[in-house]
C-alpha cells in the first residue's frame, strides 16, 4: 500500500534580501492520493505546484502541516519516491543503460539481475537499440523516455512527475502522453505505481488521471478535487472528456479573471 | 519516427562545426593551405636571418644571433644529451608539483559543498591566491634551498590555485536537478559526490588542470632561474653568464613548445575523456 496524505500544508519562502516580504506559495493544502492511483496536481505556472511535488520528494520541507506516505512523514529524498525531471536530469556521461541502472546501483542490486531490469524497462519505453546512446545524442522525447525508464527502474511506491511532457515540442508531447495512458491501460491495477503529475495542461491532466487536484493561483490552495472514472485508454472525442475539459477550463479560467 | 528525429541530430551539429576540417577535399589542398599560414612566420625568421648576418656587426651579432645559428646550437645541445637533460628536470618537476596540487580537487569539491569549510577557508584562500607564486621565491630559497623542493613548491603554487577556483566553479554550476536526481535515485551522500557531482563538475576541472599546469609551467621556469642547479629555466640562466645567447634562444623555443605540447595533448585528453561535455559547453 502506498498512499499519499497532505494535511494542512503551507510553505513560505522567506525574501531573497532582509527587507523582502516573506511569499506565501501554498496555504492549506489538504489532499490524498489512494494506492495505485494517479493524481494530477493542475494549475496555472506560479501557483506552486512543483514546490508541492518538491516537498513529496522530500527536496524541501513544509513550513508547517505535514505529508505522509502510507502514515510515515514525508523525510528526505529516497528512491521509493522517485521524481521524473520536467528537464529530463539525465547524467550526461552515462549511456542510456548506465542511466537507467543508476538506481539499481545505488540500492545495490546483483549485477545480473540490473541488466535484466535494465532490459525490460528499455523496451518498456521503446528504446531497444539505444542502450549505449549519450543523452545529448538523443531528442527530447527519447531523454525523457529515458528518465521515465530511470525512475521505474528502481521500482518506487510513489512516482512522482514534474511537468514531464511541457519541455516537448507538441508533437512528441502528445505521442508521450498517448503512451502514458497506453502504459496505464495496459497495466492491472494492481500493477500501477501511485503517481503524481503536476501539469498546467488540462488535457493531459484528463488524459492519464484517477484524480485532479486544480490549485488556484498563488497562494495555491485546493480548489477543487475531482474524480475521474473515464474509461481507460481515454479518448478526446468522448463527450465525457469534453464537459470534463469545459468543466476544468471555467475553473482555471475563473482563476486567471481574478488576476486580470 | 523518434530515432529518426535523434540520428539527424548529432548529423546536422556534425555538419555545423565539422565544416571546416572536414569539407576540404584532398590532402595536397591541406597542405597548401598550412603552408599558406606560415607565410608570415617564415618572413620574420627570414628577415631575422638578414638582420643578424647583414645588417649587425661582429660584436652586436652576439646579441642576436641568426636563425641558423640557432639551429645548430640546438642540435649541439640535443646531441650532447643538455637539452634532454634539463627537459627531464623541469618536467619532473611540474609533474611532482602537479600530483601535490591536485589536493585542490577536493579541497575545492569541500569548499563548495559544505558552508562550514567555505566559510573558515576563503579568509584564508583569498588571503593567500592574490600574492603570485614567483613573490615565493626568495622566502621558499631560505625554507628549502635550492633544487627541487623550492622549485616545486613554486610550481605547485602556480598549478594549486587555478584547479581550486576551477573546481569550486564547477560544483557550484552543477545543475540542482542532477543532484537531485541522484538522491531520489537511493545515492547516499559520498555517492552524490563521488558518480554525481565530481564527474558534472570534472570537465571545468579538467580545464582548471590545463590552466594549471601553463601556469605552473610558466612559474617552473622563473623558479629555476635563479633556485636550480638544472632545468631549462637554469640552462638559460646559465647560458647567460657565458653570452650563449643562441643557447638562451635553443631554452626560450624549447619552453615554449613544450608548454604548447602539455596544453594541446590536455585538450586531446578531455576530448576522449569526456566526449558527452562537448555537446554541452558548445
Amino acid at each position: 500500500m502506498s498512499t499519499v496524505n497532505v494535511n494542512n500544508v503551507r510553505k513560505v519562502y522567506p525574501g531573497h534580501a532582509a527587507q523582502d516580504e516573506p511569499v506565501l506559495a501554498l496555504e492549506n493544502i489538504s489532499f490524498e492520493v489512494g494506492h495505485h492511483e494517479f493524481c494530477s496536481i493542475l494549475g496555472h505556472s506560479g501557483c506552486g505546484k512543483t514546490t508541492l511535488l518538491n516537498m513529496l520528494a522530500g527536496f524541501e520541507k513544509p513550513t508547517r502541516g505535514e505529508m505522509t506516505v502510507d502514515g510515515k512523514p514525508v523525510g528526505d529524498p529516497c528512491w521509493q519516491r522517485t521524481v521524473v525531471f520536467q528537464d529530463y536530469a539525465l547524467f550526461p556521461w552515462m549511456t542510456v543503460a548506465q542511466n537507467i541502472g543508476f538506481g539499481l546501483e545505488m540500492r545495490k542490486v546483483a549485477k545480473d539481475r540490473q541488466k535484466a531490469v535494465v532490459e525490460r524497462n528499455i523496451e518498456l519505453v521503446g528504446l531497444k537499440g539505444f542502450e549505449n546512446r549519450y543523452p545529448h545524442q538523443l531528442s527530447g522525447g527519447m531523454k525523457q523516455r529515458v528518465s521515465i525508464a530511470r525512475a521505474l527502474a528502481v521500482d518506487p511506491d510513489v512516482l512522482l512527475m514534474d511537468e514531464p511532457f511541457a519541455a516537448l515540442d507538441a508533437q512528441n508531447r502528445t505521442l508521450m502522453q498517448q503512451e502514458m495512458g497506453r502504459i496505464l491501460a495496459a497495466s492491472e491495477p494492481a500493477h500501477r505505481k501511485t503517481m503524481v503529475l503536476v501539469t498546467h495542461s488540462i488535457e493531459e491532466a484528463i488524459l492519464l488521471s484517477d484524480r485532479i487536484i486544480v490549485l488556484t493561483r498563488r497562494p495555491g490552495r485546493v480548489k477543487a478535487n475531482i474524480q475521474v472514472d473515464l474509461p481507460r485508454p481515454r479518448n478526446e472525442d468522448n463527450p465525457q472528456f469534453q464537459s470534463l475539459k469545459t468543466q476544468l477550463r471555467d475553473l482555471i479560467h475563473d482563476e486567471f479573471a481574478v488576476e486580470h | 519516427m523518434n530515432g529518426s528525429i535523434a540520428n539527424k541530430r548529432p548529423a546536422a551539429a556534425e555538419k555545423d562545426f565539422g565544416m571546416v576540417s572536414q569539407a576540404q577535399p584532398g590532402l595536397a589542398r591541406r597542405l597548401a593551405r598550412k603552408a599558406r599560414s606560415l607565410a608570415f612566420l617564415v618572413f620574420l625568421l627570414a628577415l631575422w636571418q638578414y638582420a643578424s648576418t647583414s645588417l649587425l656587426d661582429e660584436t652586436t651579432r652576439t646579441l642576436l644571433p641568426p636563425p641558423t645559428q640557432v639551429v645548430s646550437a640546438a642540435w649541439e645541445l640535443i646531441v650532447s644529451g643538455d637539452l634532454f637533460r634539463h627537459l627531464v628536470d623541469s618536467l619532473r618537476r611540474e609533474f611532482m608539483a602537479f600530483i601535490f596540487a591536485l589536493i585542490a580537487v577536493p579541497l575545492g569539491i569541500a569548499i563548495s559543498w559544505w558552508a562550514l569549510v567555505e566559510e573558515q577557508l576563503d579568509p584564508v584562500m583569498e588571503l593567500l591566491r592574490p600574492i603570485p607564486p614567483l613573490a615565493w621565491i626568495p622566502l621558499s630559497i631560505l625554507w628549502f634551498g635550492i633544487g627541487d623542493t623550492q622549485n616545486e613548491f613554486i610550481i605547485f603554487l602556480g598549478i594549486f590555485f587555478p584547479i581550486l577556483l576551477n573546481t569550486i566553479s564547477g560544483v557550484k554550476g552543477v545543475e540542482a536537478n542532477l543532484i537531485r536526481a541522484a538522491r531520489c535515485l537511493g545515492a547516499s551522500e559520498w555517492k552524490v559526490l563521488n558518480r554525481v557531482v565530481f564527474r558534472a563538475a570534472l570537465p571545468q576541472i579538467m580545464t582548471g588542470i590545463r590552466v594549471g599546469l601553463g601556469v605552473g609551467w610558466m612559474a617552473l621556469v622563473a623558479a629555476e632561474l635563479v633556485g636550480a642547479t638544472s632545468g631549462l629555466g637554469f640552462l638559460i640562466n646559465d647560458a647567460r653568464t657565458v653570452l650563449r645567447t643562441d643557447y638562451i634562444i635553443v631554452g626560450m623555443a624549447t619552453i615554449g613548445l613544450v608548454g604548447l605540447l602539455i596544453d594541446s595533448l590536455l585538450r586531446q585528453l578531455m576530448q576522449v575523456l569526456l566526449p558527452w561535455s562537448k555537446a554541452h559547453s558548445r
